[in-house]
């Protein structure tokens, strides 16, 4: 202790400029990465409750256009997707709690961590100003929606500076997460401590490396594809304009070959949570590690060769959809394992409902429900009626968003006394729980039978028969909204009351290294390397 | 008997449901509340709605399964029945389970979906072909390549063009006309900007993407008017760009026919579907 005390003291004298902007701490970065995705989320949330809002009932009511509807509907995507899931699932607790988890001192490259998070930071900020400037005559912001398709994307769709801003935001974006993976990829690799092997590590850092591969592999073919974007727009080239000879449907193909592996990369990490959660509160450790890990491998590789079944409708020959089909469908097998072994993890433990096993559970449920809902869109003759329809919205929100989303609430809730040193309020949290599981259900149930009805994605008006269940949809996001106003008032009274939390305030199912340490743990940590027998 | 059970499990889906997965909407549009495919016009939709029917069934009973055992290990085995937690980690018999049956659910699933796929886009020989084209100025032009390649423009009815009778933001000045009971094959190609041809009663969906000539086909067993949208983000009037299909006798059509080659082939012996597009970079 004396010399975690002496440490304590020595980031004390640092200043308040060397110590958050020179950061090279891991501990400070998953911060400051926790903080940027509260603040991403506020700001995506509070897009997504307005455009609730416009479509509770038919006609233009809050929205001055349609431009300004679909720019928010761009700008909510981008930011929750690359602002607010990805740095607080692998930027914050990746970055917290992969080097407490293997019990290495800190990240392998942490000046490269610390330009990391900067990247990020400049890129919200060129995200947030893209949608200030200019897109078309008609308003600012691009408006072309998050997966930025040419041609509403190149010159002529999108006239105005707004899509060069979210270009760049994109790349800077991609850029941060790349040296991030590369930064997880050597710590795991290279400065576990001894007896931690690869098949010893929880699963939380199984999680966070598949994540890391999938980043790396994914991210620099997103790269080219907005780089050609670019050079398309402002230098005359004509990659995916077919007048020059190009072709608008390869930006589609590259844009979700690095689009679906990104539906991974923002839920694995939400798997690895929930694994140490479920066990923590089960008193029991996993059920079947190596197929949970596994697993994640298995789902990782597979989701590198499915990205065209966003793209069913496109006129792709029958031979090539055949094989989408089969190859989504095959996803669903592992992810089968993941969802049985957790009930199983449960099943013959001493189970406590603390606020993060609520989520952990709220998790399962909701990411089985849109998993069954994926496997009827694998069908490409019947994702023929779904695509591009609400039916979409309700399946990717209930796997990836919420998915993504209750993981992150999980592992707040889970690590918060360990990152703070305090209790978060049990009440408090469970109103949140509550608050969000009902308040989601409401927002999105619903939407598959808009979506069945054929009610067309993004757009800003509707047809009078779509207008009961889209008002019962913006009801949920209300309630949902209280939800986020609860979590943030949580923060605050965890501060305020200053309730001291435990070095390990979970009991005997809390295993891994990190509940070794204080709560909160002292600026270094593991000076001297922990043996895993 | 089978058709006893496949009552029974009908009746169970219903129940599910809530109010009714055969339920009878307004054909050819969407109808409020409805929680279900639109009725079904053409045979592929038919086949749609009967295997999302099916997987209804089978995603219905997973999500039941998963719910169930959720609540079960809920109850059972909380800190207060359970206070002594177990040390099982593994079970080799078990994740064998769990790993092959969702495969064999899964291989169940896959050959009716190969069928429906193949008879999607095995396309069969047309008794008509119509082009539908999405603009640059969110308009949908309709031509018939057939007959004498004719073409016109297609635009959603303000709210003070609109009969009472008619859907907003679904209607059109002038629809695509079709006769019943003929195997249309509609070719898609986009001007400038990606749309999607899309109507949810016949099951089809294709987008209209520039430098490309897409192909669909349906096969309209009843007379009436079919609403879809454009199912393709276009920009700012991507809600007001509506497709409607008139479906008709075959003597209306005929007779259309003459009435529309009349008003619509204003220059003879020029091809309208090549005017429209060396018109097109003036019009924008």
């Amino acid at each position: 202790m004396a010399y975690a005390a002496a440490h304590a003291d020595h980031h004390n004298s640092m200043g308040f400029f060397r110590r958050w902007l020179f950061s090279t701490n891991h501990k400070d970065i998953g911060t400051l990465y926790l903080i940027e995705a509260i603040l991403a989320g506020v700001i995506g949330g509070g897009l997504s409750a307005v455009m609730r809002a416009e479509l509770a009932e038919p006609g233009v009511q809050i929205f001055h256009n349609a431009h300004m509807y679909n720019a928010f509907a761009t700008a909510h995507g981008l930011i929750m997707i690359f602002f607010m899931i990805m740095p607080a699932l692998i930027g914050g607790f990746g970055n917290w709690f992969v080097p407490l988890m293997i019990g290495a001192p800190d990240m392998a490259f942490p000046r490269m961590n610390n330009i990391s998070f900067w990247f990020l930071a400049a890129a919200l900020i060129l995200i947030l100003t893209s949608m200030f400037v200019p897109d078309t005559s008609e308003g600012t912001g691009f408006g072309g929606g998050w997966t930025i398709y040419p041609p509403l994307s190149s010159k002529a769709g999108a006239p105005g500076p707004a899509m060069d801003l979210a270009i760049f935001a994109i790349h800077l974006a991609g850029a941060s997460s790349i040296l991030g993976a590369i930064n997880f990829i050597t710590t795991i690799f290279n400065m576990r401590a001894p007896g931690m092997t690869l098949h010893k590590m929880p699963l939380f850092v199984w999680s966070i490396l598949v994540t890391a591969f999938l980043l790396l592999l994914a991210l620099p073919v997103l790269a080219g594809a907005v780089t050609m974007l670019l050079t398309d727009r402002n230098f005359g080239t004509t990659f995916f304009d077919p007048q020059g000879g190009g072709d608008p449907i390869l930006f589609q193909h590259l844009f979700w070959f690095f689009g679906h592996p990104e539906v991974y990369i923002l839920v694995l990490p939400a798997f690895g949570i929930v694994s140490q959660v479920i066990s923590t509160f089960s008193k029991k450790p996993v059920f079947g590690y190596l197929g949970m890990a596994y697993a994640m491998v298995a789902i990782g590789g597979i989701g590198f060769v499915v990205w065209a079944h966003h793209m069913y409708t496109v006129g792709m020959s029958a031979n090539a959809q055949a094989y989408f089909l089969v190859a989504t469908m095959v996803i669903a097998v592992p992810t089968g394992i993941k969802v049985f072994s957790w009930i199983a993890t449960m099943w013959g433990g001493s189970i406590e409902f603390k606020t993060p096993m609520l989520w952990a559970i709220g998790f399962i449920f909701l990411f089985t429900l849109g998993g069954v809902t994926g496997v009827v869109l694998s069908n490409t003759g019947i994702d023929r009626s779904l695509h591009d329809t609400y039916y979409v919205i309700a399946h990717f929100h209930y796997t990836m968003s919420l998915g993504a989303t209750f993981g992150i609430f999980c592992g707040w809730y889970y690590w918060f006394p360990k990152m703070t040193g305090y209790m978060y309020s049990e009440f408090l949290g469970k109103l949140h729980f509550w608050l969000t599981f009902i308040g989601v259900n409401t927002i999105f149930f619903p939407q598959h039978f808009l979506g069945l009805s054929g009610m067309p994605r993004r757009i800003v008006d509707y047809p009078e028969a779509f207008a009961g269940w889209n008002m019962v949809s913006s009801f949920g996001a209300l309630l949902s909204t209280i939800g986020l106003v609860v979590f943030l008032i949580s923060i605050v009274d965890a501060f305020a009351r200053k309730r001291k939390a435990a070095d390990n305030p979970w009991g005997v199912g809390a295993t891994t290294l990190e509940w070794t340490l204080p709560s909160p743990p002292p600026f270094h940590t593991f000076e001297t390397l922990p043996r895993i027998k | 008997m089978l058709e006893r059970m496949r009552l029974a499990i009908s009746t169970l889906a219903l129940v599910i449901l809530g109010a009714g997965a055969a339920q009878s909407g307004t054909p050819g549009q969407p109808s409020p509340w409805e929680i279900n495919f639109q009725p079904a016009a053409t045979p592929i939709m038919e086949f749609i709605e009967t295997f999302h029917f099916w997987l209804l069934i089978i995603i219905t009973v997973v999500m039941i399964f998963v719910t169930i055992l959720l609540i079960y290990v809920m109850i059972r085995f909380n800190a207060k029945s359970n206070p002594k937690p177990s040390k099982v980690t593994h079970n080799t018999l078990i994740e064998v389970v769990w790993t092959v049956i969702p495969v064999v659910i899964l291989v169940g699933i896959a050959i009716p979906s190969f069928r429906l796929l193949y008879d999607q886009l095995d396309l069969p020989a047309g008794d008509l072909t119509v082009k539908a084209t999405g603009t640059a100025q969110w308009t949908w032009t309709y031509s018939y390549p057939d007959n004498g390649g004719f073409s016109f423009d297609s635009n959603m009815l303000q709210d003070n063009e609109r009969k009472p009778d008619q859907p907003r933001l679904l209607a059109v000045d002038n629809e695509l006309v079709v006769p019943v009971n003929k195997i249309v094959r509609v070719q898609v190609t986009g001007e400038g900007i990606i749309h999607s041809f899309s109507v949810p009663s016949f099951g089809i969906k294709i987008d209209a993407i520039p430098g490309r000539l897409n192909e669909t086909w349906f096969k309209a067993e009843r007379e009436g008017i079919y609403y879809g949208q454009c199912s393709q983000l276009c920009g700012r009037n991507h809600a007001y760009m509506p497709i409607a299909v008139r479906v008709v006798s075959e003597q209306a059509f005929a007779a259309w026919l003459e009435d529309a080659k009349k008003k619509y082939s204003s220059v003879p012996g020029v091809d309208p579907a090549m005017m429209a597009s060396a018109t097109a970079p003036a019009r924008r």
